[in-house]
């Protein structure tokens, strides 16, 4: 329980459902200067509060268990690791991966529950031969199925999402006022849950130290310099600072960020258009299609309020390099191709695959492929993968590491 | 059906206190008016600061009321070292309540308190020795010195008769936090300030050494919450930290409650015999030990173990570590059988927090994350603790299953 109108309604209804619930809210941040000592839940003492009267409310027990080093180590640190090596992570997903399907839900079970239940949008229904499987909300426009893509067979089977057949937030909300709960009124939350006042950038310029470097073109030439790789996220236009025009005059994008190299390179908005993505961790939620290695139709959405695109999906094995080692693991990779090419898209976002309603499963983006071919030159981005082992971004043929963000990660 | 083994945290009211406080509530007057009501409820008042003080042995003018234990120990330790000032140093040992330890760190970082840690040893007891090196290193700049009398965590009691007379000999003066001492193991404050006794060597300007302030709370003996008192004696010069009408000889202004103080006294009445309770809680005591050895063979006691005398532990403190298990879990899971123990302190919105005590008596990390709390106080029963020794194994098999995992990266 957050604190928030969601959890405590689903707690609501789980109790009427006729379980035996106990009210679990996480501590998961620690931030210093709020409070004397210790772990501050997501986000605050009256986050904590907020949550107590609504159990109380209920009439079930209520415990505040603390994640807040876990969660510093699984979703904060790599949060900043990701970003460090020129990726966009999505640390929601990282915490429903690592904490409230893994770490909550490992311990509940030791400890003789039987699910997690949350208050995300999102249903869970049974197939015919009584396998479970996720779905999108019934309400599209509150559908949280996409941060939940993470979750495999084994979690889902613990998992339960009672607000997943409501018609709309308002409707929460007003049962919540009926329920008289506080925080029925209560803002819905945005941003990262440890980044209080909402300056990622701010906050990450903090963590992540920036090394100035050269801003290229996708022939690699030199237009300008930046002052860290890291600051730069796909698809950004503003604060390229580049003195010289692009010789059509148009304005120029971030197309990729290369954090070993410390360089930056941009280019014209259509170049932005991918036409394929591709990562070697991937899951599925739930039964995996019967033939992964064979193309198959599903739709693809790369981010929580994304529209799903149509595309084919396939597991192919992946040649290790020449000199890598080989680890065994990493072997293969989901290389998802869109029908229609996809904007907005980096390495380190997470590509969630739908078939219908249900969610299939989903890959942390390790490359992508631009639709758009550079202008007279061989065909760049490469399509062979990185070593797994060098948190290399997209696409970027770096001969070593040579500096120290990239290999902090 | 709930049983109650947090008398540590806090304790039920005794009747006798509750009928006190309510006849109490009802009359009415301020004590510091002139008419007979004024009169009535000053005379109420101080009856119930004689009693109190013949609790703990100390004249009725050294007993300054306070709104709880925290603030009488915030009182004395700033009111001291202000009075001592400008000596920086304030020497305390690790593992001291948070009202202690946040006292001091906030006049470290406000005020240029210098804090001088002293060590724990296994027990959690401090050396009188080390305590003696740390006076004797460099007396003219010891604003004072505060301790536990007996520690709320683990239960040990500290050597503060001895560690007084060695503050004594340099002019220093000496505040106990008698707080979970209180009402458990008798309290001669008159005999532990040496009455009269006067500072040898304590420059100019400052308090008389030795054991000076001692504090106590109420709600730890049967009384109500918000009402404690810092025993203060007349020796000692303090600077308050409550300005106003300048009740309680300047030291605490502020209209007194006069039923909290009322019902304070009833339950300090009520302490009776100290002695034949104290056996009867320490035959309880190691009835609940032997049964979690016999339970759980791993569990480790903490503080004063049979290996050494039992008696240097408060009668109705049991404090276990259970390795490979979070003491929250334990808690949880003794909670929904019914049975309501204690990781240790009390906590910041729900969170417990390893053990800073056990972290003190050189425990590790996981050991102090592994605590278990069980307290008795003068309404617990065979049934009790029976009850508990009946749910501890199923609670600890399964807390064992959930182990330390939350610590763990999932990498």
């Amino acid at each position: 329980m957050s604190g928030g109108v969601d959890s405590a309604v689903a707690a609501a209804r789980a109790v009427e459902a006729g379980h035996e619930v106990v009210g679990v809210h996480l501590a998961l941040s620690r931030m210093p200067g709020t409070l004397r000592t210790g772990s501050r839940g997501c986000c605050t003492i009256e986050d904590s509060m907020d949550a107590q009267r609504a159990a109380n409310i209920i009439g079930i027990p209520y415990y505040v268990w603390d994640f807040s080093e876990r969660f510093k180590l699984d979703v904060v640190d790599d949060f900043i690791a990701e970003y460090a090596a020129g990726r966009t992570p999505n640390p929601c997903m990282r915490c429903n991966e690592r904490i409230k399907f893994a770490a909550l839900l490992d311990k509940a079970l030791d400890l003789g529950f039987d699910a997690v239940c949350t208050g995300h949008y999102a249903s869970i229904q049974t197939d015919a031969a009584g396998n479970r499987e996720l779905h999108r909300a019934s309400a599209w426009a509150k559908d949280q199925s996409y941060v939940l893509g993470v979750l495999t067979a084994e979690q889902l089977a613990h998992s339960m999402f009672p607000l997943g057949e409501t018609p709309s937030k308002a409707e929460v909300r007003a049962e919540a006022a009926e329920r008289g709960f506080s925080v029925a009124t209560k803002p819905d939350s945005y941003d990262i849950c440890f980044i209080p006042d909402g300056d990622t950038r701010g906050w990450l310029a903090e963590r992540v130290p920036a090394t100035a470097g050269d801003i290229l073109d996708r022939e690699g030439n030199t237009l300008g310099r930046h002052e860290g790789a890291a600051a730069f996220t796909v698809g950004q236009r503003k604060g390229l600072q580049i003195g010289t025009p692009a010789a059509d005059g148009k304005p120029r994008f971030v197309l990729e960020v290369r954090p070993i190299s410390n360089t930056v390179v941009v280019g014209p908005k259509e170049a932005l258009a991918i036409g394929l993505i591709a990562g070697s961790k991937f899951t599925w939620t739930g039964l995996p299609p019967e033939h992964p290695g064979t193309a198959f139709d599903c739709d693809v959405q790369i981010r929580a309020h994304a529209d799903p695109v149509p595309a084919v999906a396939q597991v192919v094995s992946v040649p290790v390099p020449a000199g890598a080692e080989s680890t065994g693991a990493g072997t293969t990779e989901l290389v998802i191709t869109p029908r229609e090419p996809l904007t907005g898209v980096a390495p380190g976002q997470t590509a969630v695959l739908y078939v219908g309603t249900r969610v299939l499963g989903q890959c942390t983006i390790d490359r992508t492929v631009s639709a758009v071919p550079v202008p007279g030159a061989e065909a760049v981005p490469s399509v062979v993968p990185e070593p797994s082992s060098a948190p290399v971004s997209a696409a970027s043929a770096e001969p070593t590491l040579v500096d120290a963000p990239a290999a902090r990660a | 059906m709930s049983i109650y083994l947090d008398h540590a945290a806090t304790t039920p009211m005794l009747p006798e206190a509750i009928e006190a406080y309510v006849d109490a509530m009802s009359v009415v007057g301020n004590p510091a008016s002139i008419h007979s009501q004024g009169q009535n409820a000053k005379r109420m008042l101080e009856e119930a600061r004689e009693i109190v003080a013949g609790s703990v042995g100390c004249d009725p003018i050294e007993v300054v009321f306070t709104g709880g234990g925290t603030e009488a120990i915030n009182l004395a330790i700033k009111g001291l070292f202000w009075a001592r000032a400008p000596r920086p140093r304030i020497l305390l040992p690790g593992g001291e309540h948070h009202a202690t330890m946040d006292t001091v760190e906030w006049l470290e970082r406000h005020d240029g308190a210098e804090p001088g840690w002293l060590p724990l040893d296994r027990a959690g007891r401090v050396d009188p020795a080390r305590v003696a090196d740390a006076l004797a290193s460099d007396p003219g700049n010891v604003a004072l010195l505060s301790l536990l009398a007996a520690n709320n965590e683990v239960g040990t009691l500290q050597p503060v008769a001895e560690i007084g007379e060695l503050a004594a000999a340099h002019g220093i003066p000496v505040h106990i936090d008698a707080v979970s001492a209180y009402g458990q193991v008798p309290i001669d404050f008159r005999a532990l300030s040496g009455a009269g006794r006067a500072g040898t060597s304590g420059g100019t300007g400052g308090s008389a050494g030795g054991i000076v302030a001692l504090s106590l709370s109420a709600h730890k003996i049967g009384g109500p919450v918000g009402i404690g008192a810092l025993v203060l004696s007349r020796r000692a010069s303090i600077v308050p930290l409550i300005h106003g009408g300048g009740q309680q000889r300047q030291v605490r202004s502020g209209t007194q409650d006069v039923a909290a103080a009322v019902a304070f006294a009833a339950a300090a009445s009520a302490l009776g015999d100290l002695p034949a309770r104290n056996q009867r809680l320490r035959t309880l005591r190691d009835r609940l030990i032997a049964g979690v050895h016999a339970a759980v063979p791993t569990a480790v006691l903490n503080g004063p173990t049979p290996d050494g005398p039992l008696e240097q532990r408060l009668p109705g403190n049991a404090h276990f570590t259970f390795p490979g298990c979070e003491g929250e879990s334990l808690l949880f899971l003794l909670d929904a059988a019914g049975i309501s123990v204690s990781t240790g302190s009390a906590c910041q919105a729900g969170i417990p927090e390893p053990s800073h005590v056990l972290r003190a008596m050189g425990r590790s990390e996981a050991e102090a994350r592994s605590a278990l709390r069980i307290t008795l106080g003068r309404d617990s029963t065979e049934a009790d603790v029976d009850a508990f020794l009946t749910a501890l194994p199923v609670a600890h098999a399964q807390a064992s299953r959930a182990g330390m995992n939350d610590r763990t990266p999932t990498r």
